[in-house]
């Protein structure tokens, strides 16, 4: 009985042939990945980063990129979060078609929904006009890039927060109404509470989505400039060389608020 | 008080044909069934969880079928608690105490009076995911009593727990129902059912095929199905004495049975199967330790088996085949002797 567990212990510490070549495989494909970032990072000297940041319209372009990103992502979930919730629960006629048509941002080109809500938005359209009346544009102006990059990145919201309420058990739901709880407080009180981590997972998503969006928002706003246009400009206009320390900044960055954000959700989960 | 009237509900592959029963004030009433046969959907439509297709819920009166589940006045402990994990106990005990719109200190006061009477006030600050079974259960409870529901629903409360922590709820179920508190419980288990029930409503195939108290449920079941699923046809309510070196006795109406069993002396209810009842013409030495003298009252044949009904003092149904009850010359009024061993009865603690 002892050698028999002796020799399933020897055997599960050499790896056979297939973990050893699928390994080397993966390692393949982290390289893939990993490469051409450190490669960037590499090529990119300090004193050029350090001068990059000092940049006025560097800094203008990332504070830009940032916060449209996280108000596009908080307006649309008011809305999404909700909605979501309903996907979870309810049964209704269409809701497949539904569900697919959330995920039709992600699949079609991001150059042709840029054009599409550009004919929504722009001067020639109801929205257009009503905007222009009431004294702002949507086309080059914030708003515009907000809608861009809420469009392109909402499918990550609406589906982390739906898995995530899917998950919570409707009998919890059903205890607390019978404990006298309305459905309101049901929501606010169990449902969005267990669902949270997911919910807060598909806002990190949805945020880190936009702001890394480029085709939607270049058709919508040239100018003002977030940072992936303002990388593209400097790469068409100067080349690689000045494209490239505006590029490590950015992605530095948000690596950094992405990699917080991420331990936030995770200690949050750990507590409870 | 409940009175669930002509309930008719199909989902899928379940359905409720017609159900019909009445819950008095202060009852502790035992739904009986296999799984599957529709009783958790029952104690749903009761809440209000789900709406049936047809019949009505009528409380003190008034009829709630379409009610707010939360005005129902309903309370439901569900056979895995259904605590909600992200709350401490305080706060899930708490949770129906704010529904109503009670404040700090009254919340304070009310959480401790339950926890004190349910008796867990060491686990307040706990999280639920750290309780074992019987705790938890505790909780449940205090938190759906909290609510002062009208009449308290629980889906299987015991099935799910370890042993000791079993008879603990069984007591603790039987104290909140010597409170006054009316219940309905849902179990598959009869041992559960005779323990605990004033009345009994036997549930099968969707349909209710008999309401009674345990005794004439046990003793008369009106469908082959309830005789089938039960079996049990001797059923009596008395007392054990138990000193727990030899034989334990119980008294019932006069008469004393011995069995074993390690159960404490107290009241109780012993079931002996009548298949284990045997009948003889003579005072015959066997091994069997109850021996009593009785006249045949009533006999029911089948095709293969007879049920012969023996007077003792005490009714007690004896299954014999149809060749012995020829060879013995058994007839109405004849006067037999029926034995059982002593590890034939079992006794099941109140």
């Amino acid at each position: 009985m002892q050698l028999d567990n002796k020799t399933i212990i020897h055997r599960s510490k050499k790896p056979d042939t297939l973990e050893l070549i699928f390994l080397a495989m993966g390692g393949l494909v982290l390289l893939f990945i990993i490469a051409p970032l450190a490669g960037m990072f590499i090529n990119c000297s300090l004193g050029d980063l350090v001068d990059t940041a000092k940049d006025d319209a560097v800094q203008k372009s990332i504070w830009l990129t940032l916060w449209t990103a996280m108000a596009g992502t908080l307006i649309l979930a008011f809305f999404a979060i909700p909605f979501s919730y309903l996907l979870a629960r309810k049964n209704f006629p269409l809701k497949r078609l539904i569900a697919g048509i959330i995920d039709l941002p992600i699949v079609i080109p991001h150059s042709a929904a840029g054009i599409a809500i550009l004919g929504v938005i722009s001067r020639n359209s109801v929205i257009g006009r009503l905007a222009e009346k009431s004294g702002f544009s949507f086309v080059g102006s914030p708003a515009g890039i907000m809608v861009a990059m809420a469009f392109v990145s909402l499918p990550f919201l609406i589906n982390g927060a739906r898995e995530g309420f899917a998950a919570v058990p409707e009998r919890l739901e059903k205890a607390a109404r019978t404990l006298g709880a309305t459905p309101f407080r049901v929501f606010f009180t169990i449902s969005l509470p267990l669902a949270w981590r997911s919910v807060l997972s598909g806002l990190i998503m949805m945020w880190a989505r936009g702001l890394s969006e480029f085709g939607a928002v270049i058709i919508i706003a040239y100018q003002p400039m977030i940072t992936p246009v303002l990388i593209y400009d400097r790469f068409s206009s100067f080349g690689l060389k000045h494209a490239l320390p505006v590029t490590v900044l950015f992605i530095f960055i948000v690596l950094i608020i992405f990699i917080f954000l991420r331990l936030l959700a995770e200690n949050k989960n750990a507590r409870s | 008080m409940l009175e669930v009237s002509s309930i008719t509900k199909i989902i899928d592959t379940f359905a409720l044909k017609n159900i019909n029963f009445e819950v008095k004030r202060g009852e502790y009433f035992v739904l009986l069934g296999k799984s599957g046969v529709g009783k958790t959907m029952l104690l749903e439509i009761i809440a209000g969880l789900l709406e049936p297709d047809s019949g009505h819920i009528i409380l003190d009166g008034c009829d709630i079928t379409k009610e707010k589940i939360q005005k129902r006045y309903i309370g439901i402990v569900y056979q895995d608690q259904a605590l909600f994990p992200h709350l401490s106990v305080y706060e899930n005990i708490a949770y129906p105490l704010r529904c109503l719109g009670q404040k700090g200190k009254e919340i304070d006061a009310n959480v401790e009076q339950l926890a004190e009477n349910i008796g867990f006030t060491h686990l307040l600050k706990r999280k639920p995911k750290t309780l074992s079974s019987g705790e938890a259960q505790r909780v449940a409870l205090a938190r759906t009593l909290a609510t002062e529901p009208k009449c308290l629903l629980l889906d299987e409360p015991i099935s799910s727990l370890d042993i000791q922590a079993k008879s603990e709820i069984r007591a603790l179920l039987r104290k909140i129902n010597r409170s006054g508190q009316s219940m309905i419980h849902v179990t598959h288990d009869y041992e559960e059912a005779i323990s605990l029930a004033t009345r009994i409503a036997v549930m099968e195939d969707g349909k209710i095929s008999q309401v009674g108290s345990p005794q004439e449920v046990f003793q008369h079941p009106k469908s082959e199905f309830v005789a089938k699923f039960i079996g049990i046809k001797n059923v009596f309510k008395g007392e054990l004495r138990n000193s727990g070196d030899e034989l334990a006795e119980f008294m019932t109406n006069g008469k004393r049975f011995l069995l074993l069993s390690d159960k404490k002396s107290g009241k109780g209810t012993m079931i002996l199967r009548s298949e284990d009842v045997t009948i003889s013409n003579t005072n015959l030495q066997t091994s069997a330790r109850n021996t009593f003298k009785g006249n045949i009252i009533d006999i029911e044949m089948d095709r293969l088996k007879s049920e012969v009904i023996v007077d003792i003092g005490v009714k007690i149904s004896a299954l014999i085949t149809r060749d012995s009850l020829e060879k013995l010359g058994i007839n109405f009024g004849k006067e037999v002797w029926v034995n059982f061993k002593a590890t034939a009865p079992r006794y099941i603690e109140e």
